[in-house]
Parts: C-alpha cells; sequence; structure tokens
C-alpha cells in the first residue's frame, strides 16, 4: 500500500518539525537530510548552523561532513569553533538543536560514547562532539533515531547528552538554559515528553504502524498518548523533494 | 621569524618523541601530509590532541605512533568509525591507547585558555554527563560573582602544533581562509608551531575573511601543494569524498591497513 519507506517517513516528519524554526544546530547523518528538506519544503528560510562555524548554509545536496567546502561557500557567515560553541550555542542564540543517538532512554539522555564498559567497551562510538553543549543550550532539542531495541534502552551504558536527566526538575538543578528534547522522531512515530514527568510518550504513529509495534522496538514500558495520532503521510511533494535531495 | 624548510626538516627538528602534538583543522585544511611523515619518521610515544581525529590521527594511530589521544569526536564524518581508533582502544592494537576525552566545547576552550595564557577556560557545558567521571581535565567551578556552578577546563598547550593553510609569503606570513575551525588558537596555544602550505607566494594579497598568522608567530613553514588530501583546501582542491568512504574499508582490516602503510613508506 505505502509507496514510500519508513525512512522516508521518519525524515519528512523531522522536516515538518522545523517549520517554524528560525536557526537550527545541525548533526551530520539524518538530522542534515531532514534539516535540508525543510529548506525545501516546510521552511526555506530556515537557517542551517554547522558545528564547523558555517552560520546559513545553503548546499545543493546533503554533505558528506559537516565542514564540506559547499557549506562555507554558500554560508551567510564563517566562524571560528570556539566563537560558534562561545558566542552562538552557548547564549541560547539558536532555536532548535537536531541530534541523533546511538543509545536513547525514557528521559531522552543520550549516549554517542561507548556500549558497554567505558575502559572495557564493547563498541567504542565516536563520542560527544557537539552534543552535550547542543542538548543544554539550543532552546529546544529534536531528535531523529531509528527505533530498535538497542537503541532505546532501559539503562544507557553511558551518558554523553542530558535530556531530562533523571527526571522532572533535573534541568533547573543542572543550570542547563535550554527546555531539552520536545521530538523525538522515529521511523515508527514521533514521542514527546509527558509535561508532567518528562518521560517520553508515543504521541503519533506513522502510518500502518500501530502502538505494539512501537513497543516491541522498546527496551521499557512505554507511555502511550490516549489521543495517539497518526502522522499525515508524505505528500508527493515532499517525497519528490526528499528523493531529488537524495539522488544530487 | 618562520624558517622556510621542507616538511622532512620541519618534522625531524620540531617534533620529538613523547611530544604532545596537535595537527588541527575542521574537516577543512587537515595536515594529512605531515601526519604521513611522522609516520615515516617513526616517532613513537606521541599525545595527539585534536578535536576530531579524523583519518589523520586514525593512521598515526594504527602506525603505532600514539600513546595517548586527547579528542572531542572520533569517527569518519558521514561514513561510520574509525576502525584503527576503535582497534586501539577496544583491543589494545597495535599498542594500548590511553584516551582523553571532552566535548567540542570544552575542546575548544581549552585551546583559547593556551592561546590566551591562562590556566583554564569556563564555560557552561558537561553538567550532568558521565565525562567528567571519566576525565580529570573537567571540573566544576563556582562563578564567583553569581554563585552559578559552571565548568572548568585546562589550557591545552601542545608542544608542537601542526596545521595547513592555503599560502604563504617568503616572509613566513601564513594565510588562511574557509572553515578555519580551531587553528589560529591551537597555533598561539602551542610551544612550536609547523604550517604546510598549498604554495608559498611573492605578495600575500589581503582576503577577505582570512586569518593570518604573522611569520614571528609560526616556527617553520613548508610548501606541501596537497599536503590536506583527501581533506581539502579551499580555492585549491576539493574534499574527496570517495577517500573518506574507501577508508572504512581500508582501515577496518589490521592487514589491509598494513598494506597501505607500506604504500605511503618512503
Amino acid at each position: 500500500m505505502s509507496d514510500y519507506t519508513a525512512d522516508e517517513m521518519m525524515t519528512v516528519a523531522a522536516a515538518r518539525a522545523l517549520a517554524s524554526a528560525k536557526a537550527c544546530f545541525v548533526g551530520i547523518g539524518l538530522p542534515s537530510t531532514a534539516a535540508n528538506l525543510a529548506r525545501r519544503t516546510a521552511n526555506p528560510d530556515l537557517v542551517l548552523v554547522y558545528e564547523s562555524g558555517t552560520i546559513g548554509a545553503k548546499p545543493s545536496r546533503p554533505p558528506l561532513s559537516i565542514g564540506d567546502g559547499e557549506l562555507a561557500e554558500t554560508a551567510t557567515a564563517v566562524v571560528s569553533v570556539p566563537e560558534m560553541f562561545n558566542y552562538w550555542l552557548q547564549p541560547g542564540r539558536i532555536d532548535v538543536g537536531f541530534l541523533g543517538a546511538a543509545q536513547l532512554d525514557r528521559y531522552a539522555n543520550i549516549n554517542t560514547t561507548v556500549v558497554g564498559d567505558y575502559h572495557q567497551p564493547r563498541t567504542r562510538l565516536p563520542g560527544a562532539g557537539g552534543a552535550p553543549e547542543i542538548a543544554a543550550s539550543c532552546r529546544e532539542v529534536f531528535i531523529v533515531v531509528r527505533q530498535s531495541l538497542r537503541t532505546f534502552v532501559e539503562r544507557l551504558d553511558f551518558r554523553t547528552s542530558v535530556g531530562f536527566g533523571d527526571g522532572p526538575g533535573d534541568r533547573e538543578r543542572l543550570g542547563l538554559p535550554g527546555k531539552g528534547p520536545q521530538l523525538v522522531i522515529t521511523d515508527l512515530g514521533v514521542l514527546e515528553p509527558d509535561a508532567t514527568t518528562k518521560e517520553l510518550t508515543l504521541t503519533s504513529v506513522h502510518p500502518g504502524v500501530d502502538a505494539q509495534q512501537v513497543q516491541e522496538k522498546t527496551g521499557w514500558s512505554l507511555q502511550i498518548d490516549p489521543d495517539l495520532r497518526t502522522t499525515e503521510p508524505p505528500s508527493i511533494m515532499e517525497l519528490a523533494a526528499l528523493r531529488k535531495l537524495k539522488e544530487t | 621569524m618562520a624558517d622556510l624548510v621542507t616538511l622532512a626538516e620541519g618534522v625531524a627538528a620540531l617534533i620529538h618523541d613523547g611530544d604532545t602534538i596537535a595537527l588541527e583543522g575542521f574537516t577543512h585544511l587537515i595536515p594529512m601530509a605531515a601526519g604521513q611523515e611522522i609516520i615515516r619518521q617513526g616517532r613513537r610515544d606521541l599525545t595527539l590532541a585534536r578535536m576530531t581525529p579524523d583519518l589523520v590521527y586514525d593512521q598515526l594511530i594504527g602506525a603505532g605512533c600514539a600513546r595517548k589521544l586527547i579528542f572531542s569526536w572520533g569517527g569518519n564524518p558521514g561514513v561510520g568509525s574509525l576502525h584503527r581508533f576503535r582497534d586501539a582502544v577496544e583491543h589494545g592494537w597495535p599498542v594500548p591507547l590511553e584516551i582523553e576525552e571532552h566535548s567540542h566545547a570544552g575542546m575548544a576552550n581549552r585551546y583559547v585558555a593556551g592561546a590566551s595564557g591562562l590556566p583554564f577556560a569556563v564555560l557552561r557545558g558537561y553538567r550532568g554527563t558521565d565525562l567528567p567521571d571519566q576525565t580529570d581535565t573537567i571540573k566544576p567551578i563556582t562563578c564567583p560573582f553569581t554563585g552559578e556552578i559552571l565548568t572548568a577546563v585546562p589550557a591545552l598547550n601542545p608542544d608542537v602544533t601542526v596545521i595547513h593553510a592555503q599560502r604563504a609569503d617568503r616572509a613566513g606570513n601564513v594565510q588562511l581562509w574557509g572553515i578555519t575551525g580551531v587553528q589560529k588558537e591551537a597555533v598561539l596555544a602551542a610551544r612550536r608551531s609547523l604550517v604546510t602550505v598549498e604554495e608559498i607566494v611573492d605578495d600575500l594579497v589581503p582576503k577577505a575573511g582570512a586569518i593570518v598568522l604573522p611569520t614571528w608567530a609560526v616556527t617553520a613553514v613548508a610548501e606541501v601543494p596537497g599536503g590536506a588530501r583527501p581533506s581539502y583546501a579551499l580555492g585549491y582542491y576539493d574534499r574527496d569524498n570517495r577517500f573518506y568512504q574507501d577508508w572504512d574499508a581500508i582501515s577496518r582490516d589490521r592487514g589491509t591497513f598494513a598494506d597501505w602503510l607500506k604504500g605511503i613508506a618512503a
């Protein structure tokens, strides 16, 4: 029945989430594809900020790295890395931070450091990069990640970036200025933090997916919104824009 | 005043076994040729500092040149893992690798403190993460004016910083532009510095947005055309994304990496 993939649904849903954003701090991979799609669909004026120092990059195709030459050549401004983190990110000038995750827990804390013990890791992952301070200081954070038991875990092996920490009030106690993760967009649906408990709650499933399937790919007992919605499928225009972006 | 040298002379004179060195360049202008010259000259027990170890440090680590890595993001951008880095951390091959792990904001501020002649830098970072439990160079500090708890990271002052730039003049003034990352801070934080450049020119024509490192702030300059490949030099050549993708297979296996290593031997 569907003529689009689960990954395409995820990317389109992530791009739509950027409809009203002004500036977005973009991580490489899925977030970058979604942010570039948003510039071609929901939000042509979106300012893409890459941690390499490019502000307002307008690449013609999704870059492989966060520092490809086209980002610098099309940017409104190119700043040094210390300036990027100290003047632009830290004071909260960037409204949306867009992150990926290797592991995620119910409070949307993120691990991108190790699987297993820190000193004897089963898998050594790349590490923090810009993520801890993006998660702390952007006004809000969106996470794009494929949903699986390996990724959605009861307990992180390492907390690289803070979502809601151990629960309500933790961000304030830690002095983290941003509001924290507001959306987790997966290939199955969309999760949002509960206003009171801050626990991730399934608020939308993509077409053809039911809540039970999402639970089966979540490593904890998943909260489900009583008003669970179904995500609007990708429009012909959205799909065309995404496929054009991927082929260039 | 900076000496104009060959790459081999510069590495031989400035980089010694056991040194802490920083080869900086954020995706752009990565000093790859210098890294490979360090491998050829057989340096050992180096402490390697760099925000994004990238291929340049994957090669040095796989070649057994490093004892320790100070870093903030150790992946192959857009491709996946750095396999030589992973093999060293996960299996101690070819030699065990000690790690000192930061975030980008922390590393950038460590260079800023180093360039500023200060003992440490302050940032709003790391709070609530597991990084301070593993990294001694991350400590809480209370603001003496507001009482806010912030984070302090010590200055990073490499023995030697190596960067690649687009050009220099015959007096050794260095000019670089495009994404300039943390190179200025890394050079000014270091005791000695080596800059490889695409070309040495008679007149360093001013260029909007460019950084200039005056000759008296640089130890040595070597002309190395293509010295950033497969990274790129804006205005000279593009990033070789294909090689970054190919590196995944070359580096995944110890044998194919050893073959690659033979290929760069003088």
